[in-house]
Formats: structure tokens, C-alpha cells, sequence
């Protein structure tokens, strides 16, 4: 008998502390709440986490230097290594790759040709130190994985011998860098621009809008082709990066601008607002204590919907060679080689980098997705 | 006279419309001429149907909506304000003095914030109580009084029925200790039997406290049960106003009239027997001319088409504007 | 006794939330005779305009319906198993055919960007044969029934041209037009000005004589009720507590939910009496508490109060075919 009542007690006691967690969650525990039921978006958030902590662990996850300067020249537009462990000559614990042998051949009227050595195998080793990278200031050698002789191409090599593997997650880092920094200043000027022109309304926002309208409807094309015409060749290419940035962001703000400032009217017009106000609370109290809050989570949404924007703007345009240039990294770079029909029938393992980025920029949209229908319904809750 | 609190007189608001067209620039005529005087620790009863003008007067005897034309004079035991003038300091003094319970307990509490926070604003905004123990003090003390507990104070607004959540703006309204609070269709949105909860609890806060309340509603029989004077308004304008048993049993206007038997008796036998008003309300930018109420008046005669008729006192306490509210006062009172 | 127009036995709805199953209507079983205005009394959460829309199979997709609940529709001599209709083509006949409903908010109802006309002419053109000009003549002449003035002018306009009131008319007009036999009125009046409501409950009994057809009337308004409704039917949580004539749910309440609540109304032939609310407040649907669903909010209960949070009561008709659900009342005070 005491059993039962225990049990109904303890029952009774997680209902109601379940039911007290729910009375006195805050906004961001309750949005947490309802975006953890939803899978996809939360596959989309595990995603993203793995790829983003690659691209900024890269020089330590990838076995050599992206640049021309870790580049095979043995081993050049070479087929992906795939390590094995059994093949005809026996059984291996340690994964290990075949060696290549590059000779002039007759066949070919003695171009190179590149022969496989099956027998002579190379051992993938844990740790190794290679070339040297810097990381938060300091400088270190040791990579997450290599091979014990020669290089190990997971991805292959392109054109001139570079590890396709080492430069796809470089490529994500400096991707995501150029994105942040774009909706970083996006969401800047939006919100003040945006911002003005929600809270005081008027003939203030009439011209802000007409100015935002303005802006949007600059094609990004032409501006960057005469901005990359600008550029003297002499700007290095971190500079080339941080203007490409800049120049995203600027062209980035009317679209977040136009979502701050209807956020803004709506939530001017609530009536905790005028409640707010009839008590005398300051403008400045007014934005701090109501506004702001009430559309952090819709920014919050809005912004990492904007960043696979950015990342694919940034593709696009180094794609057609106004963006980013060797030897700076990134998809839209990468990209730059696959043009040649060469390429498109022969050495395919140029594309791979391709799926790393439709991940990334999905994994962008299923957790912008998610969040956003996690924060939307908290605000109706009527009877 | 010096037992009123808060007196209207020939008050007029109007809002511009913003449309750019020729001629004259369209203007919401929302309230026009009205004069009431609410007596301190009365509760004061306004009714009226859509475009009647009620919420626009409850608002701008708080500030809340321009004053066009007339006066609002506030006066109690410290001090006396002409609302028209108020700025600055005494204004924000006038805002502790004066609170507004809103309609719909959804919309008028943040969602973001606890209830503790929610009723602890005026304060801080006010700046009534220094750091946070004295803060906390009064919001609970406040939170007894609308039988909210310490459990309560802790949680968000999304947790609570809408009948509590109403209790917890009536707390937010009592915290800085105002004189004067307008209750705006307060309980409107409630279910039936939450409603009388909330209207015990109103009464309850006045006969402690003695605050006057201005309660707002469409309902009349809400407020025949609440209200010790009605005045009842129709497209902007008082029609009449009388203590509560008076606009009952003593009815002099038609409009009132016709309001009382449209209200659904709830005695099945007794059906058919309600007035009905034919036309739809009309537009508060264009009212008909003389009395406002002759386009649907069915005692209407030429007189009313042309001549406004004026504000007279008919008894003691009781205030109608009709040309012919004499005669029919006797045939209503049969 | 004529057979009833439409019949709703044992009818338990639940909806598939993130939280689990929840219950919305439960065993709820009432009739409706051609000709009948039903009146379906209950505050929020009681469940009444869930059980009008699954009339319609208007419901979420997430709704539940048990395999015991029947909803039996009478026309022509012939009986249609609602809850039975799957495809489009057969559903329409309770969409809009031979049951149409109108709802609270006339605005949201009209689409905004097509005018009253169109909107009524494509239910007519969907639900019979008639062509676009006979369609539009029968629009026409249920506007000027309803009491537009005006009505070919009307006809053209768009929804926000019209006052709440009007729109509310017009709505009425395009239920109508496909002479349904019964009217579902999902809170029709609860957003109008008092006046207004007067005129449209005088024409909603008007019309009721005219067309024969009957009505499920869905409000929170007791007042509105004791005035159009020949039978009433009290919903609390889901549950059905009590049914009766509109004469005996008012002048002698059975259950002690109705007494509650007509308590609790301001009365105005009495002003001086207290407003006595009911206590409490309406559980979660996710709560339903156990045994009879209004225990936690009795104040009648008394020495039975054990009984009432145990054993659910059973539906229970008494000789003038009054029924109720309650201890209390089927059996009364044991002591």
C-alpha cells in the first residue's frame, strides 16, 4: 500500500515540478523547449556544430597546408587515397595507402604517367608533425593524422597538387569568417537604420524605407564588378577579404533592416507598451526593457537565416573571379578550376567540396527553420 | 464641489485623419462636448456601443488621448492639475496618481517578464521605492491584496487563466498607490463566471482603499451591478447620466431606453419584447446634425434634425440631453 | 416524436498535441429536430465549438475521433454517417449543403480582396446547378432578406465596406443561400454592439420560421439563449452536464455547473444582490480531473463529495426528458 502511495506521490511531485519548470520558464528556456522536439532542425544544429568546429580546427585536422606551399607536385590532379585495411596481400591493422610511381611513359609519348605500386605500402600514422600552421598566436606541427612516407590525398590533389581534402575545410573556415563578418555588419546598420525607423515612425521612416528600397535594388553583380575593378592588384588578400566582407554587409542590411523595423511597429503597439509608457517610462526604458527583448529571438533567427546568404554570395562571386583569389581558400575559389571540361570528366574529386558546403548551408536553413518555428508560436498565445 | 475628483468640462476630442484629399481634412469627431464630473471615491460607470467615444474619454483623462477642445481638471486633497497643461514633473506625479487597466489580459502583460517584474515596473519607472527589498515588499503586499501568491510571482505570464492574468494587471494598476484608475471593458474579455470574480475583487479594492474608478463597458448590466452613477454615451457624446437606480427606474433618454431592452432577458416567456433600434451606428467622421441620436431615435421629430439639444438637469444627480426627455421619462416610466 | 435532423451519439474527439493526447469532446450525445433551435451553452474550453465543427468534419488534421462516436444527418429519408464521408466530393454535402455555418468574426470570414458577390455566388455555383446569373439573382434577393439595403450596390462591394453588423447579415445571406437545413452559429452575435445583436437574433428567428431549418446555436450568452432557443444544451470541459428545454435548463437548473453560472450573471431586475462567480478555475484540458469533471469546482457536493471525484455520472434523463449529469441531482443527498 505504501508503494502504490509513493509512487502516486512521486508521480504527483514530477507533474508538478514538470508543470512549475513550464510556469517559470523565460522565453529563450521555452524556445529552447520547442526547438529540441523538432529533428531535423536539431540533426541541422549537430551538423552545423561538426562543421563549423572543423573549419575552425582545420589546420589541425587536415594533414597539410592548404597553399601552394604544401602542395604534392608529384601527385598532381591524383585520384583520392583511400585507406584500407585488406587487400591481396594481406590484413592490416593500420590503415594504409598504395605508393605511386611517376614515370615517363612511352605509351603516352612520354608524358608523365602515374603507376600504382601495390605492393609498397605507406602506413597512416596518428599525430605526426608536418607543416607548420599558427593557431591563436602560437605555432604548432603536429596534425591530426598523416602518413608515414610521402603525402595522404583523402580528397585527392588539384591542378597544381594541393590537397583538396586540407583546403575544403580551410575553405569552410574562411567561408564562415567572410559571413560573419558580413551579418556582422548587416545586422549593425540595420539595426540602427531599422531601428529608427520603427521606433519613431512617421516621416522618419518614410525616408529610411525609401532610402532601404534604394539600396536593395543595386544589382550585386555590376557593384562588385566595379568595385573588384576598383581593387588594385596590390591589396593582399587578406585585405581583398575584408573588403569583399564589408561589401557584403553593406549590401546585406535592407533586407534585415525592413524585418527590424516591422518587428519594432508591431511590438510599439502592444498594449504592455502603452502601459508601459502611461506609468512615465522613458523611450530609453521602453526600448531596453520591452522592445529589445521582445525581438531578440526573431533577430536571433533572422540572422543565421542571412548567413548561408552571405556564404553564398561569397561563392558566387569568387566563382567569377570578382571575390576572393588564390591563395586565399574558399568554395567559390575552388570552384574557379572546376570550369575546364578537363576537370569536369576526368578529375570529378574537384566536386567534393561541393557537398561540404550544400551540408553547411542546409544545416543554415534547417536550424534557422527550426528556430524560427520555435520562437514564432510564443507570440499568440490566445485562448 | 469639492467633492469631485475629476471634472470634464465641454471636453472635445478630435483626431485628423492623415488622407491628403481636397477640402477639408476628414476629422474623427470621437468625443464632442462632454461635461461629467466623477466624485471622489465613486465608481463611476461608462457605457456605451462602439463609436460611442467611451475608451477615447477614459484615455484622455489620462493623458492618453490629445485634449482638442475644453478642459480636464483634476483636483484632490494634494493637488490639482489642468490636464490640458500638464508637463514635466507634475505629469509624471499625475501618472502615479491615475492607472489604466486594460481589456485584454493577453495583450497587456509582457510575456517576457515575470509577474514580480510585470507589477514591480511602475515602481521602478516612478522610482516610488528605493532598491530592491523595499521593491519587493510592496509587490507582494499588492499581490496578497489580488490573492496572488509568492508561487505566482515567480512565474510568466503564459502560465496563468485570463481571469488571473487580469488580476495581475489590476495589481500593476493598485502598486503606485493611485487615486483614480479607469478600468477599460476590464472584464470583457473574460468568461461569465470569471467575470464576477473579478468585479468582487474591483468593489472590494474601492470600499478598502477608496479609489475612484471610472469602469468602462458595453455591458449595462455589469455595470448596473458595479457602478454607483452611469453615464451612458452615444457617437461621442454623453446622452445621459444618472446614480444607477435613477437611470433604471427613472429612464429618460431614448437611446437608454433602448439599450435596456436590448440587453436578452434571460426569461425565455418574456421574448419579442425588446426595442429594436433600426439603421447601423453611424460614422463618428460624419454625425448627422442637431441630435446626434435622430437617425435612429424613434421618437425623432424635426427639431432633433437641426437643434442640438442641450445638457439639462432633469433631477437631483440626474443629467440627460434630449429635447423631449420630460414627456417621454412618463411614457418609459409606465 | 419526428425523427431528428441530425443525430450525435457517444461523440468523443481528441486532438494529437505535443504534449499527448488530448481530450476535447467526450461522450457528448444530443439531438436536433428539423426545425429546433439548439442551444449550445459553455464557456472557454468547454468544447462546444469543436463538437459544432465536427458536424462539418471541419477539425485539424491532428483530431482523433473514437470508433464509437456517430454523427447521423437525416435527409430525405435517408440517414448519412458523417463521420464516414472521406472524400471531398461526399463531404460537401455537410460542407455548405445541407449545413452551413456562420462564425464570430464576420471579417475574417469574407476573403478581403473579393467582393461579398463573388464569394456568394461561388458557393451557390459549387453547391447546385444554377448558372452565374441565376446565382447572382438568388444572392441578390437573400441580401434584401436579411435586411441590406441596397442589395445590388452591396453586392459589389468588399467586405471591409460593410459595419460589423451588416458583414454579419451578409454572412448570414451566404449560409442561406443554399437553403441548408441546419444553420450552425458559432457565436454569431458575441462581437456586435448590443443593438445590432437584437436586430440579427430577431432575424436569425425570422428566418428559422421561413426556412424550417434549424440551428445549433453556440454562445456563452445565457441571455441570448433564454431568447432564441427552444432546447439547451450545457457543456463543461468536454462533457455534456446537462440538456433540457430552454424553460427548464433556465427557471430549474439540474446540474450545479448551470446554476453556477446563471448565478453568477449581473441581473437586472435585481441590483443589490452580490455577484457570486463560480470558484476556481476551468482546468487544462491536459488535467481532466477524475470521476465527474466539474468535482473540483462543486460547491453543492457536500457529503458526496467523495462519490464525485471517483465514479463519473452517468447521463440521466428524467420523466419531462430534462437530463442531466450528476450525482447530485439523479440521486441526490444520501444523508
Amino acid at each position: 500500500m505504501t508503494d502504490t502511495a509513493t509512487i502516486e506521490e512521486t508521480d504527483i511531485n514530477v507533474d508538478q515540478s514538470a508543470k512549475e519548470a513550464y510556469f517559470t520558464a523565460g522565453q529563450g528556456q521555452l524556445i529552447w523547449a520547442r526547438f529540441k522536439k523538432q529533428r531535423a532542425a536539431m540533426v541541422g544544429a549537430a551538423v552545423l556544430i561538426i562543421l563549423v568546429l572543423s573549419g575552425l580546427f582545420a589546420p589541425f585536422l587536415t594533414p597539410y597546408d592548404p597553399t601552394i606551399e604544401g602542395r604534392n607536385a608529384d601527385y598532381q590532379n591524383g585520384a583520392p587515397n583511400i585507406p584500407k585495411f585488406w587487400d591481396e596481400n594481406g590484413f592490416s591493422f593500420r590503415p594504409f595507402i598504395y605508393s605511386y610511381e611517376r614515370t615517363r611513359s612511352i605509351e603516352t609519348n612520354f608524358r608523365w604517367v602515374t603507376k600504382v605500386n601495390r605492393d609498397k605500402r605507406r602506413y597512416v600514422v596518428l599525430f605526426p608533425e608536418g607543416d607548420k600552421y599558427t593557431f591563436l598566436g602560437m605555432t604548432f606541427r603536429t596534425h591530426l593524422f598523416g602518413v608515414d612516407e610521402g603525402k595522404i590525398h583523402l580528397f585527392g590533389t588539384d591542378a597544381t597538387g594541393k590537397d583538396i581534402y586540407s583546403r575544403t575545410f580551410h575553405s569552410i573556415n574562411t567561408s564562415l569568417a567572410v559571413g560573419t563578418i558580413g551579418v556582422l555588419i548587416a545586422f549593425v546598420l540595420a539595426l540602427i537604420i531599422g531601428g529608427i525607423s520603427g521606433y519613431y515612425g512617421g516621416w522618419t521612416d518614410s525616408v529610411l524605407q525609401m532610402i532601404t528600397d534604394a539600396v536593395r535594388t543595386v544589382p550585386a553583380i555590376p557593384l562588385f564588378m566595379a568595385i573588384a575593378a576598383f581593387i588594385p592588384d596590390t591589396v593582399s588578400s587578406e585585405g581583398r577579404f575584408f573588403i569583399i566582407s564589408i561589401i557584403l554587409g553593406f549590401i546585406g542590411w535592407p533586407t534585415l533592416a525592413r524585418r527590424v523595423r516591422t518587428h519594432l511597429l508591431t511590438e510599439r503597439n502592444q498594449e504592455y507598451v502603452l502601459a508601459a509608457q502611461l506609468c512615465g517610462a522613458s523611450a530609453g526604458h521602453v526600448i531596453r526593457r520591452h522592445l529589445l527583448p521582445s525581438f531578440t529571438s526573431y533577430i536571433i533567427v533572422d540572422l543565421i537565416i542571412s548567413f548561408p546568404y552571405m556564404v553564398l554570395s561569397e561563392t558566387a562571386l569568387s566563382f567569377i573571379g570578382l571575390g576572393l583569389k588564390e591563395p586565399v581558400n574558399s568554395l567559390g575559389v575552388m570552384l574557379q578550376n572546376v570550369t575546364k571540361a578537363d576537370v569536369l570528366l576526368n578529375y570529378q574529386w574537384n566536386f567534393i567540396p561541393v557537398i561540404f558546403f550544400i551540408t553547411l548551408v542546409l544545416a543554415f536553413v534547417f536550424v534557422g527553420d527550426g528556430l524560427r518555428d520555435a520562437a514564432d508560436p510564443y507570440a499568440d498565445t490566445k485562448k | 464641489m469639492s467633492d469631485v475628483l475629476i471634472a470634464a468640462r465641454n471636453l472635445s476630442v478630435h483626431f485628423p485623419l492623415r488622407r491628403l484629399a481636397f477640402g477639408e481634412r476628414p476629422v474623427v469627431r470621437a468625443c464632442e462636448g462632454i461635461n461629467i464630473e466623477i466624485e471622489k471615491g465613486s465608481f463611476f460607470g461608462l457605457v456605451g456601443e462602439s463609436g460611442s467615444g467611451k475608451t477615447t474619454l477614459g484615455r484622455a483623462m489620462l493623458k492618453a488621448a490629445p485634449i482638442s477642445l475644453g478642459e480636464i481638471t483634476y483636483s484632490d486633497a494634494d493637488v490639482t492639475y489642468d490636464l490640458g497643461s500638464l508637463k514635466g514633473l507634475d505629469l509624471k506625479e499625475y501618472r502615479k496618481r491615475a492607472q489604466l487597466i486594460f481589456q485584454d489580459p493577453y495583450a497587456a502583460l509582457s510575456p517576457r517578464m515575470t509577474v514580480r517584474d510585470i507589477i514591480a515596473e511602475p515602481l521602478e519607472v516612478m522610482g516610488i521605492t528605493s532598491g530592491r527589498a523595499e521593491t519587493d515588499e510592496k509587490v507582494r503586499e499588492i499581490a496578497a491584496k489580488c490573492r496572488l501568491n509568492l508561487e505566482h510571482l515567480r512565474r510568466f505570464p503564459h502560465a496563468f487563466s485570463g481571469g488571473q492574468r487580469q488580476r495581475i494587471s489590476i495589481a500593476r494598476a493598485l502598486v503606485s498607490d493611485p487615486k483614480f484608475i479607469v478600468a477599460d471593458e476590464s472584464v470583457a474579455a473574460l468568461d461569465v463566471s470569471i467575470q464576477a470574480d473579478v468585479l468582487n475583487l474591483l468593489n472590494a479594492i474601492q470600499r478598502e482603499s477608496g479609489i475612484t474608478f471610472l469602469f468602462i463597458s458595453h455591458d449595462l448590466s455589469v455595470i448596473a451591478h458595479t457602478c454607483d452613477f452611469v453615464a451612458v454615451m452615444y457617437l461621442g457624446q454623453i446622452v445621459e447620466a444618472a446614480p444607477t437606480h435613477k437611470l433604471f427606474s427613472e429612464t429618460a433618454h431614448p437611446y437608454t431606453r433602448a439599450l435596456l431592452s436590448a440587453i436578452p432577458s434571460l426569461d425565455p416567456d418574456v421574448r419579442g419584447h425588446a426595442q429594436k433600434l433600426e439603421g447601423e451606428i453611424p460614422s463618428p467622421i460624419n454625425p448627422p446634425p442637431g441630435c446626434r441620436f435622430n437617425t435612429r431615435c424613434p421618437h425623432a421629430q424635426e427639431r432633433c434634425r437641426t437643434e442640438v439639444p442641450e445638457w439639462r438637469e432633469m433631477s437631483s444627480g440626474h443629467h440627460v440631453a434630449c429635447h423631449f426627455s420630460e414627456e417621454l421619462s412618463a411614457e418609459f416610466g409606465t | 416524436m419526428t425523427s431528428p435532423l441530425i443525430s450525435v451519439k457517444d461523440l468523443t474527439l481528441r486532438f494529437k498535441t505535443d504534449e499527448g493526447l488530448v481530450t476535447a469532446v467526450n461522450n457528448v450525445s444530443f439531438d436536433i429536430a428539423p426545425g429546433e433551435v439548439l442551444g449550445l451553452v459553455g464557456e472557454s474550453g468547454s468544447g462546444k465549438s469543436v463538437t459544432a465543427k465536427a458536424l462539418m468534419m471541419l477539425n485539424a488534421d491532428n483530431s482523433v475521433y473514437d470508433d464509437n462516436s456517430h454523427i447521423t444527418l437525416s435527409l430525405d429519408g435517408q440517414d448519412i454517417e458523417v463521420l464516414s464521408l472521406k472524400r471531398p466530393q461526399d463531404q460537401m454535402i455537410i460542407r455548405g449543403g445541407a449545413i452551413s455555418m456562420i462564425f464570430q468574426e464576420p471579417m475574417a470570414s469574407f476573403a478581403p480582396a473579393i467582393t461579398i458577390g463573388d464569394q456568394m455566388v461561388e458557393q451557390l455555383l459549387i453547391h447546385s446547378n444554377m448558372t452565374p446569373a441565376e446565382a447572382r439573382e438568388v444572392s441578390i434577393e437573400m441580401l434584401t432578406r436579411v435586411g441590406i439595403p441596397e442589395p445590388a450596390q452591396r453586392f459589389g462591394q468588399y467586405a471591409f465596406e460593410f459595419s460589423g453588423g451588416m458583414r454579419q447579415r451578409a454572412m448570414i445571406a451566404m449560409a442561406l443561400s443554399t437553403k441548408p437545413r441546419l444553420l450552425i452559429a458559432d457565436e454569431p452575435t458575441t462581437a456586435l454592439d448590443v443593438t445590432i445583436q437584437a436586430q440579427v437574433i430577431e432575424l436569425m428567428k425570422d428566418l428559422v420560421e421561413e426556412f424550417h431549418m434549424s440551428i445549433l446555436f453556440i454562445t456563452h450568452d445565457l441571455g441570448v439563449i433564454a431568447q432564441t432557443a427552444d432546447r439547451v444544451a450545457v457543456m463543461y470541459l468536454g462533457n455534456l452536464v446537462e440538456t433540457g428545454t430552454v424553460r427548464q435548463v433556465i427557471n430549474s437548473p439540474a446540474h450545479p455547473y448551470t446554476r453556477g453560472l446563471l448565478n453568477s450573471l449581473p441581473k437586472l431586475d435585481d441590483l443589490e444582490a452580490p455577484l457570486t462567480p463560480v470558484p476556481g478555475d476551468i482546468p487544462s484540458p491536459l488535467d481532466r480531473p477524475p470521476g465527474c469533471v466539474f468535482h473540483t469546482r462543486c460547491v453543492e457536493s457536500g457529503a458526496i463529495a467523495e462519490r464525485c471525484r471517483t465514479e463519473i455520472p452517468i447521463y440521466t434523463a428524467d420523466s419531462a426528458n430534462h437530463q442531466v449529469a450528476c450525482h447530485l441531482a439523479t440521486e441526490g443527498d444520501p444523508s
